[in-house]
Formats: C-alpha cells, sequence, structure tokens
C-alpha cells in the first residue's frame, strides 16, 4: 500500500469525524450541564436534517441561488435546537432532573419515538435528498482523487469553528461561566443569583442546536431516510462515552478517533468497518473506566 | 298465539336465510393480511407496496371481488422486528379471520414467517422477498413466492455484464452489511468465477446497513480504478453512494452494475449518468418495453401517480403478481371444486403449475411453489422526456433461462454457468423508444 494512500484514508476520517463531533458535542454538553442522557438528540440531528434539506429545496425552487443554503443551514439548525429542544426541556425534562437516571432515559428514549413517528407523517417515508450545495462548492484533487471541498473542508472547519467557539463561550463570557458554575454546584451558583432554570434551557437549546446543525450539514451528502436518528445517537453516545461524558475536547478527540478508526478499517480490515467505534469505545472504558478525559487537567465543560 | 306466529314466521326466515348460505359455503369477505415495512429504512419499498395493494384490491372489488367475494387487506408493520411481526401474523389470522396472508418484504421476515404459515393453515404469498433459498433447502406446503428469486436476479445481473462490458479485468463490490448483501455477492461471485475466472476481486466492501457516508469506499474505489463496481444496495443506501460517487467523478471511471436502481432512478433524477446498469428485481419498469403501451399498464401508472405523485417502482409489481396471482388461484381452485369456495388446501393445489399474467409478462409457479419471473436488465440513457434517467440497450432474460432448477441450489448452479448462456437465442433485446 502506498504511503499516500494513509493519508487519504486519514482525509475521509477526518471529515466523518468532524460531522460526528458535531453531533457528539451537544450530547456531551447536555449530560455535562443537565445531568441527562438524552436519546432524543438523535432526534434533533434528524429534524435538523429534514429541515435543511426542505428548506435548500424550498429555495432552489423559488429559484434563489444555492449559495443561500449556507446561511440556511444556520437557521434551520437554530431554529430546530430553539423551538423542537426548548419545547422538550421545557415541558418534560425540567420536570424529571431529580428522578432517577432510568427514568430519565426511559423518557428521552419516549421522545425519541414520538418525534421519528412525526418526522414520517411530515416528511414522509421516501428518502429525501438537497446535494445542491455540495455540488456548488466543488471538487478538489488530492493524489489524483477527487474530494468534495464540502466534505473535506467546510464540514471540518465548521467543526473547528464549534470547537473553539464553544470554549470561548463557557470561558470567556459571562453567561458560558455560569453555565460552569451549574455544572459544578448548582445551589451555590443559585445562591449567588444564577438562574438555573434558566442556564439549563439555554444549555440543551445549544445542545439541541448542534446536532441539529450536524444533521444540516449532512443533509446535503446523504439521503435521508426514517431512521437516520438513531444511527447517528449510538455512534455519537460512543463517542461521548469514549471521552467521558460532558467533555467537550474530549469529543473532539474521541470523535476523530472513530472518523479515522473507521476510515483506516475500510482500507486494512473492510470486515470490521461496522465493528470499529464501539471497538474503541470498549478499549478505552476497559482502560478508562470513566472515559478517555477524566483527568484534573480537563475541566467538566 | 301473535307471539307463536311470529316466532313461527321469525323461524322460517332464518331457514331461507341460512339455506343459500349451507349452499354457496362463501365467506361474507376475504380477509387478506400483509406484511409490509410501513416503518423504517425499507418503507421505501413498503409504503408503494401498500399503496398499490390499495389500489388493486380496490379494482378487483369493483369487478366482483375474488368468486364474487369481496377482499379486505388488512396491514401489518414488518418494520417492528421479528417477533413483533410474528405475533401480529398470529393476531390477523386467529382473530381477524385472514384466510390468507401475504408475508413479506424482507427475507429475514419470510423464513420467519414459513414455519408460522405452516402451523396456523394459511394460504402465504411471499409477495417480495428474494431468497433463493426459501424453497430451495426447505418445503413448504402453504407458502408459494409469486415473483422470482436472488438467484434469477442475480444471474440476469451477470449475463447481462458479461454481454455488455466482456472484456472487463477488475471488479469491486460495495454491498450492505446484511444477509442479501452478502447472499447476492456470494451468487455474483460464483457466477462471475465459472464465467471469467481470470476476473481481480480488487475490493469486498460492505459498508454497514443504513450508511450516511461512503467517502472512504469513494477514495479507496478512485485509487483502485476497477473497471466495474457493482451494488446492490437499494434505498437511502443506494442514494447516498451514487450521490457521493457521482459527485467525485467515481461514476464517470468505472461501470456502476445496481440491479435495484430502477426503484431509486426517478429520485436520483439528473445525478444518474448514463451508462450505469440498472435492474428492478424481476421484469418490472412502468417503461416495459413490450407492455408500456398496454392499456393495463398506462391505467396503473396513471391511477398510482394520481394518487402517490410518483411512478410506481418495482415493489409495486411484486404486489400486483401476488393479487393477480392469488385471484387467479381461487378461480383455478373454485373450478375445479366445481364452482363452490375453495379451501385453504385446494388453493395452495391451484397455485402449483399456475400460470397468470403480471403487468410486464407472465409469471408461472412451480411445483416447488416458487415463481418463475422473467428479468429485465438495461443501461441508463437521459431522454428528453423525462427528468430522469431511463432504460436502454435492454435485454430481457426468460424466468426458465435465469432461474435455479427444481431440485438445485443455486450456488452450486452458478458455479457450473457456461458462456453459451451470455447469447442465448432466447434473449430479447429493445432499444429506448418514447
Amino acid at each position: 500500500m502506498p504511503p499516500e494512500m494513509l493519508f487519504l484514508a486519514a482525509l475521509d476520517g477526518l471529515a466523518y469525524g468532524s460531522l460526528l463531533f458535531l453531533v457528539a458535542v451537544g450530547l456531551s454538553l447536555i449530560f455535562g450541564v443537565l445531568g441527562v442522557l438524552n436519546v432524543a438528540h438523535g432526534s434533533f440531528y434528524a429534524i435538523g436534517a429534514y429541515v435543511a434539506a426542505s428548506a435548500v429545496l424550498a429555495a432552489a425552487g423559488m429559484g434563489l441561488p444555492t449559495w443561500l443554503a449556507f446561511p440556511l443551514f444556520l437557521i434551520s439548525a437554530i431554529l430546530v435546537g430553539v423551538v423542537v429542544g426548548g419545547t422538550v426541556e421545557a415541558l418534560l425534562l425540567r420536570r424529571i432532573y431529580g428522578k432517577e437516571e432510568v427514568l430519565q432515559l426511559l423518557v428521552t428514549f419516549a421522545v425519541f419515538m414520538i418525534l421519528e413517528d412525526a418526522q414520517k407523517v411530515v416528511f414522509g417515508t421516501q428518502p429525501l435528498f438537497a446535494n445542491a450545495p455540495m455540488n456548488w462548492l466543488g471538487t478538489i484533487e488530492v493524489f489524483g482523487i477527487y474530494y468534495t471541498n464540502y466534505q473535506l473542508i467546510l464540514i471540518p472547519l465548521v467543526a473547528l469553528a464549534v470547537l473553539v467557539g464553544l470554549r470561548l463561550f463557557l470561558r470567556r463570557t459571562s453567561f458560558g461561566r455560569a453555565i460552569v458554575a451549574v455544572t459544578q454546584d448548582r445551589e451555590a451558583a443559585m445562591a449567588m443569583g444564577i438562574n438555573a432554570t434558566r442556564i439549563y434551557l439555554f444549555t440543551f437549546m445549544i445542545g439541541a442546536s448542534l446536532a441539529a446543525l450536524g444533521g444540516a450539514l449532512s443533509s446535503a451528502t446523504t439521503s435521508l431516510t426514517p431512521g437516520i436518528g438513531s444511527g447517528m445517537i449510538v455512534l455519537s453516545f460512543a463517542v461521548a462515552a469514549t471521552a467521558g461524558l460532558g467533555r467537550i475536547e474530549g469529543a473532539a478527540v474521541a470523535a476523530l478517533m472513530i472518523g479515522l478508526g473507521r476510515s483506516a478499517a475500510v482500507y486494512f480490515a473492510p470486515e470490521f468497518d461496522v465493528l470499529i467505534p464501539y471497538l474503541i469505545m470498549v478499549v478505552v472504558l476497559l482502560i478508562k473506566p470513566e472515559g478517555l478525559f477524566t483527568t484534573l487537567q480537563t475541566r467538566k465543560v | 298465539m301473535a307471539i307463536k306466529r311470529s316466532a313461527a314466521v321469525a323461524f322460517a326466515l332464518g331457514a331461507l336465510m341460512a339455506l343459500p348460505a349451507l349452499a354457496q359455503d362463501k365467506p361474507k369477505e376475504l380477509v387478506v393480511g400483509i406484511a409490509t415495512f410501513l416503518s423504517g429504512p425499507a418503507s421505501v419499498f413498503g409504503v408503494p407496496g401498500k399503496n398499490a395493494a390499495d389500489l388493486f384490491f380496490e379494482e378487483l372489488n369493483a369487478k366482483g371481488g375474488i368468486l364474487g367475494v369481496p377482499v379486505k387487506p388488512v396491514y401489518v408493520d414488518e418494520g417492528a422486528g421479528t417477533n413483533q411481526l410474528i405475533s401480529e401474523y398470529r393476531r390477523v389470522v386467529q382473530d381477524q379471520g385472514a384466510q390468507v396472508m401475504f408475508g413479506a418484504i424482507s427475507s429475514g421476515s419470510c423464513n420467519a414467517l414459513a414455519p408460522v404459515a405452516e402451523d396456523l393453515k394459511v394460504v402465504n404469498v411471499m409477495w417480495d422477498c428474494g431468497t433463493q433459498t426459501i424453497f430451495e433447502e426447505g418445503k413448504w406446503k402453504y407458502s408459494v413466492r409469486t415473483q422470482g428469486h436472488a438467484g434469477a436476479e442475480m444471474m440476469a445481473t451477470l449475463l447481462y455484464l458479461m454481454k455488455t462490458k466482456p472484456d472487463f479485468k477488475t471488479i469491486a463490490v460495495v454491498n450492505q452489511d446484511y444477509a442479501w448483501g452478502r447472499e447476492s455477492w456470494a451468487l455474483f461471485q460464483a457466477g462471475l468465477k465459472a464465467l471469467k475466472p481470470d476476473v481481480k476481486i480488487v475490493a469486498e466492501l460492505f459498508p454497514k446497513f443504513g450508511a450516511p457516508d461512503f467517502s472512504t469506499e469513494i477514495t479507496r474505489l478512485s485509487a483502485l480504478r476497477p473497471d466495474v463496481v457493482l451494488s446492490t444496495s437499494w434505498g437511502g443506501d443506494l442514494d447516498t453512494f451514487v450521490q457521493q460517487a457521482a459527485a467525485r467523478g467515481l461514476l464517470k471511471q468505472s461501470t456502476f452494475v445496481l440491479p435495484l436502481a430502477e426503484s431509486s432512478m426517478e429520485r436520483l433524477g439528473a445525478v444518474m449518468p448514463e451508462g450505469v446498469i440498472v435492474g428492478g428485481r424481476g421484469d418490472h419498469y412502468f417503461l416495459h418495453p413490450k407492455h408500456k403501451n398496454s392499456a393495463e399498464m398506462q391505467s396503473f401508472v396513471k391511477k398510482y401517480r394520481d394518487k402517490t405523485n410518483v411512478y410506481p417502482i418495482y415493489p409495486t409489481f411484486h404486489m400486483n403478481q401476488a393479487v393477480t396471482g392469488l385471484a387467479k388461484a381461487y378461480e383455478k381452485a373454485g373450478a375445479a371444486n366445481g364452482g363452490k369456495w375453495p379451501t385453504k388446501e385446494q388453493v395452495i393445489a391451484a397455485f402449483e403449475g399456475l400460470e397468470f399474467k403480471s403487468l410486464t409478462g407472465t409469471i408461472t409457479i412451480r411445483s416447488d411453489h416458487q415463481g418463475l419471473e422473467d428479468q429485465l436488465l438495461g443501461t441508463t440513457k437521459r431522454v428528453p422526456e423525462y427528468p430522469f434517467a431511463v432504460y436502454d440497450k435492454m435485454a430481457l432474460y426468460p424466468g426458465k433461462l435465469v432461474t435455479t432448477p427444481v431440485g438445485e441450489k443455486s450456488l452450486e448452479w452458478f458455479a457450473k454457468t457456461k458462456l453459451d448462456l451470455v447469447n442465448d437465442k432466447s434473449i430479447e433485446t429493445f432499444d429506448y423508444s418514447k
């Protein structure tokens, strides 16, 4: 195998890992702050994808230019995060924060099932795709092989922006610091005048928006079918667990590991392609049961 | 006195009403339970199948039903998992009195339901599933399949590839990682080794079922540059694969062979280029070169489009075969029974050797309950009449030619395929015409 193939495999892994990171970091953030493992996160991904694809197709139908798709992705993601995410938090999750973890898991799973059916009613069961934004950005040739700029450059850039943005937001802004404070000690934070209910709601909306953004970005590269949300929630849970739940930088590293591992598998052992993410997770958890990033240097959130 | 008289009248009336019922012994309605995917990724086939079934049963009932008995379809969701499917299947037979079941789309479901049908003694029409092993490895009295099987589909695909691109040297496969993806490749590979032993298989990739991204697979194929890329994937997986491969120029580099692409053509629209080898699990195609202008086909395509806004795809034709086959089997059994309503055993017996017209050809049910169905393959072409690719350079393979003979196993039969099959005289060819 020529050495440039290794490099090509790494490029594919980077693109895949970046998308995975966007979804997994939202899951991790919500768990870090709210302490709830949100299975419905997969639905936000799926709904984000469907809403973005519908918006792009509608815009194309009106004869609007293709570049509009990119702001539409962002708008759809925020819309889904705020409207769907906000509704779920305010009406449902708010009531179960003090309850057992099993109950929380079951409730979010129920929400996932309901939203899954709602998608079918609203968007139908036939595969839907809107690939114009991907084709609009064109291709780039690396060692004689064509890559789409969309997957090779845009998605990793967005992931990087989200990673840096989240770090700055949580450490430099007062609202971000309030989130960190609530995470570390909710009662003390409330005693200092921080409105924890509001913090929870906004964190949930941000996490849901990130999942929806991942979905929106993926809508240009993949066919949307019923069930895309469940595939994503399982993978992003593997990422979050490998990283240690609630760790943002950790999620980036774990997503990259799983992305690279998967594409290496396609080259060297295609039979293990499906298994790789879970194999990595099992190995990591056997050695470090709390996840990769549980040492004192990395703070929760 | 008054009470006595009215009681007598009531008795007389009751006797009068009971008499014809005794003579005909016909049920008030014939309940047909249909297992189909209403949820999950395979609903891309299941929902069109159901939409078509609604149309066909409506038509059948408008013409007086089966032997004068109206037919009532009841649907069961295959997407809920095998255990749930089996219990729903039993419920429809035992509580709702279904005398006939259509089960199912997934070969896994068919394998699970065949023994249940034996147990319940209910006529089970395998309306869409493809695994060839069902009747090759098992013997099911109550089950019958009204279409061809995976063996016939793969044999026709292989023969078509050999005919249109005889000098290819390398091939790669990208199939979904589940029973069908593995089984179809095993068959194709066995035949390929017999016909072209020097072909090099450069990659065997089995991405996860429902995978949202094939970038790595496409990079690897771009580097390997195989002459032929085979993929038996379907639904969203196939759409995603073709879309990503097209965006990265792979479809121009290699000849793609996509035996299930008929069901994705309309959705793929402008993405599907010319020169791709495509099929649709049988001889069905709404632009079938021999039947596209028949009154039945035109009326079906129109009704189906009015109802769903899309062109019919292969599961709708499979549903047509199941409904027509069932009606014909009842008629045949009824005639043999002196016009009386036949028993389930008589209906099953009538299926053996039954020949009936489908929308695109003739189906024959063999003694092993396997259907013989022709296979149509083509190469994509872009035409101004449709916003999506259509079949050109079509070849129609007779079911008898490409189906494993009774009593033989497909894998073994494939391994002894001879080259003269490629240009057999019974194969008809057609070009696209308006």
